[in-house]
């Protein structure tokens, strides 16, 4: 416990490994927290749901924190509810007809149009489709007859793609149109401006039967959303971001783990048998080294399974037999020899015991930063075969993120955040397991010290 | 000196070993003979110390003896039981009949492991399962090398301890296994002259307190005499000749047992002013070691047309086992 203590205190001698470390222990408490927060079922059908699941979040909208950096703020999405609010909604029946008015008056206070409108209706009846007349009253009075249609029981208003609207409006797309002051001349569709003040949509409804009813809600979408934005399909990447922790880190550390721990074991046998099982293994090693680590792998995930845990056990089995093996055999060659080693022999140690008692703890020093540092580096092979598109069909990660950004026009159309948020925390990864692995290495190797 | 009537220990008949040497990892390239025709008892209770020069074979002949080298040819008896067909369960017991003492004590105590633990690990490979009488046992032991008190030591790495100390670590722990036999590998060559003289005496009243046979294996004939019965003299690969201590000392018959005897150096002043004559040339190659006697190219007594051709026996000389053809 001891010696746990004073390797520690040494550690954060090294302002890196101190800052290395706490983002570490960040990063593991997160994961944890991800885990528990959001449990891997719900992650995944957050992650794979559709329209349905996402249709109240704006599409590739930027995280909230970019009005921080803005003189103007984007708007952010809100949204009504008859069935929720039910002040918003009056009922008259007389005649065998029921009247239903629904009124959402809002507030709208930036001088940025809104992203989409939209218009989700629900309704019960039996035979008889109500009927539905939406307007707007604008802030300077006027009234803006935007549609009418009779609904089913499910209907969606999408007033941003009604093209009659657009034609009413010149051209301009209806969810700026309504919010145009008209007696505005502007030279350009880019510098117009929306008027701020208070608006009010108001749905009339016409049930034609006893006990019918209609709901509607109202979704006017901004240009900002969460802390880290949305993709393409409307998801909150922040599922990605959150979830991504957990499954970088379990990859990085079984892999590494895996690799390293076995590794060794097998050049320690090597060594200490000797004759052809030694040259069997030498042989493997090297054979495996010249083969192509990344073509293999991406005949696996083109033939057989895109699956983190095949990827997982694929990068493992070609590690094994990988140059580590050489370094670790140099090193086993010169401790086979140590007279402690004979006395075990001569006190009748098993080969298995001197292997993994006598030999092996004398590595382990060397093993510790070495395995550190690979942490990170398969954190980035996980990315990196995501982004050649071999990552895991289910699983939100920080690879899959950059991917989608960069498959879905990300740098092109200036979606930054979709791309620099997952590179940003691969890189604060890396970056911190990196610190510390170097500072064990000066600690473990004081050799390196003066360098 | 020897008692004969006293029962044998070990027996070596006729013990070659050799390490083939290979050419490109596969091809035979010769032997190297670092046990040619080694012959003799042990008895119970029976101290002897082989002498030799380095690379004349000593260590390997140590190291077949504790069941770490193959022999070639010939056989190690350990009472009744041939060592060299021994395997898995019947080789272990006998490994923990043989304590072994080390040269270097330092690199003989794995470094990450504590003394207690160092004592331990043969009783723990050897099925002692109760940590309590582990325990009990690594306590006497520690008595019967005067670590005391032991609660002192238990806890420490071997780095924190002085050569003296390690040294005492390691007789300990190729005595807790209440051996017969302990084989020592020079075992105070790298340790300081003050504390060299306390270690052979441990060594010795160990011996004597429990009848312990000791090989004692050492280039340094200077401490021979602390407690060995009979001395063998090796050279190249061979036992050259055979005697009890003190006739050893007093009256060396073998050519090269004279010239060793006049390079062991005793803390004489006279000795600074004095020149002394050594064999001139090389210790002999062990792969093609010379024909007939293998000191003939250094001896100052060769007889022609005969040392250079054939193999001396071994002749008697009073109490004397000698392998030259002076004795013929």
């Amino acid at each position: 416990m001891n010696s746990i203590r004073k390797f520690f205190i040494e550690l954060f001698q090294y302002p890196s490994a101190a800052i290395g470390m706490i983002f570490i222990i960040g990063l593991i408490i997160f994961s944890i927290y991800v885990v528990i927060a959001l449990p891997y079922n719900e992650a995944i059908s957050l992650w794979r749901g559709d329209e349905n699941t996402w249709y109240k979040t704006p599409r590739t909208a930027q995280p909230k924190w970019v009005n921080w950096f803005r003189q103007e703020d984007l708007p952010e999405t809100f949204s009504f509810n008859s069935a929720d609010q039910q002040d918003t909604k009056t009922e008259e029946f007389s005649n065998g007809t029921n009247k239903i008015l629904i009124s959402f008056p809002f507030e709208y206070n930036s001088e940025l149009f809104p992203q989409e409108v939209s218009l989700y209706f629900k309704s019960q009846y039996t035979a008889k489709q109500p009927f539905v007349n939406v307007k707007l009253i604008t802030p300077d009075g006027r009234t803006i007859n935007l549609n009418s249609f009779s609904i089913g029981r499910t209907y969606t208003y999408r007033l941003s793609q009604d093209q009659k609207l657009q034609r009413k409006f010149f051209g301009i797309s209806p969810e700026k149109g309504i919010f145009v002051d008209p007696t505005v001349n502007a030279d350009s569709l880019e510098l117009l401006k929306a008027v701020p003040g208070t608006y009010e949509l108001i749905v009339e409804g016409v049930a034609f039967e006893e006990g019918s009813s209609l709901d509607a809600e109202l979704i006017v979408y901004g240009h900002v959303y969460g802390w880290a934005g949305t993709d393409h399909r409307r998801r909150d990447i922040s599922i990605a971001l959150m979830w991504g922790a957990p499954v970088a880190l379990t990859f990085g550390l079984l892999s590494a783990l895996g690799t390293t721990i076995t590794t060794m074991i097998i050049a320690a046998v090597g060594t200490w048998y000797g004759g052809w099982i030694d040259e069997v293994i030498q042989r493997i090693t090297e054979v495996n080294l010249i083969l192509p680590f990344l073509s293999i792998l991406i005949m696996i995930g083109t033939f057989y399974s895109k699956s983190l845990w095949v990827m997982l056990i694929a990068v493992i089995a070609l590690s094994i037999f990988g140059g580590a093996i050489k370094g670790f055999r140099a090193i086993f060659l010169q401790i086979k020899e140590a007279p402690y080693v004979e006395a075990a022999r001569a006190y009748g140690a098993s080969n298995w015991r001197i292997i993994m008692q006598y030999l092996v703890p004398r590595i382990v020093p060397l093993l510790i930063p070495q395995l550190v540092i690979l942490i990170p580096a398969n954190v980035f092979l996980e990315a990196s075969l995501n982004i050649i598109n071999l990552g895991d069909p289910v699983l939100p990660t920080w690879g899959k993120l950059i991917q989608n950004g960069v498959g879905n026009g990300a740098l092109t159309q200036g979606y930054y955040y979709w791309v620099l948020e997952p590179a940003f925390v691969l890189l604060l990864t890396g970056l911190s397991f990196a610190m510390v692995g170097f500072s064990m290495d000066r600690i473990f190797n004081p050799r390196l010290r003066g360098v | 000196m020897t008692d004969t009537n006293r029962e044998v220990l070990l027996s070596i008949d006729d013990l070659h070993v050799w390490f083939e040497l290979r050419r490109f990892g596969f091809g035979h390239a010769g032997y190297v003979k670092a046990v040619d025709g080694v012959t003799f008892n042990l008895h119970y209770g029976e101290t002897i110390a082989i002498v030799g020069e380095s690379g004349c074979g000593k260590t390997s002949l140590m190291k077949t003896i504790l069941g770490l080298n193959t022999p070639t040819r010939g056989k190690i008896m350990f009472e009744d039981k041939n060592v060299g067909e021994l395997t898995g369960e019947a080789l272990r017991d006998y490994r923990s009949k043989i304590g072994y003492v080390q040269q270097d004590p330092f690199g003989a105590l794995a470094p990450f492991m504590n003394v207690q633990r160092i004592l331990e690990e043969p009783l723990v490979i050897n099925g002692i399962k109760d940590p309590a009488e582990r325990e009990r046992r690594v306590r006497k032991v520690m008595e019967e090398v005067k670590l005391t008190p032991a609660d002192d030591f238990l806890h420490k790495f071997p780095h924190m301890l002085s050569g003296g100390q390690q040294q005492r670590i390691v007789i300990a722990r190729a005595i807790i296994l209440e051996p017969k036999l302990v084989v020592a590998d020079e075992p105070v060559s790298m340790l300081d002259a003050s504390v060299r003289v306390e270690i052979l005496k441990l060594l010795r009243g160990l011996q004597e307190k429990y009848r312990l046979a000791v090989i004692y294996i050492t280039h340094d004939l200077s401490t021979v005499r602390y407690f060995s019965e009979r001395v063998f003299v090796m050279y190249a690969g061979n036992v050259v000749e055979k005697a009890p201590v003190t006739s050893l000392v007093h009256t060396p018959r073998h050519p090269y047992t004279v010239a060793l005897m006049d390079a062991t150096s005793d803390p004489d002043a006279d000795n600074a002013l004095r020149y002394r004559e050594l064999p001139g040339g090389e210790p002999p190659s062990l792969v093609n070691p010379p024909s007939g006697c293998r000191f003939h190219p250094r001896c100052p007594k060769r007889i022609e047309n005969l040392c250079e051709v054939e193999e001396p026996q071994e002749f008697q000389v009073d109490e004397h086992l000698v392998a030259c053809w002076l004795y013929k």
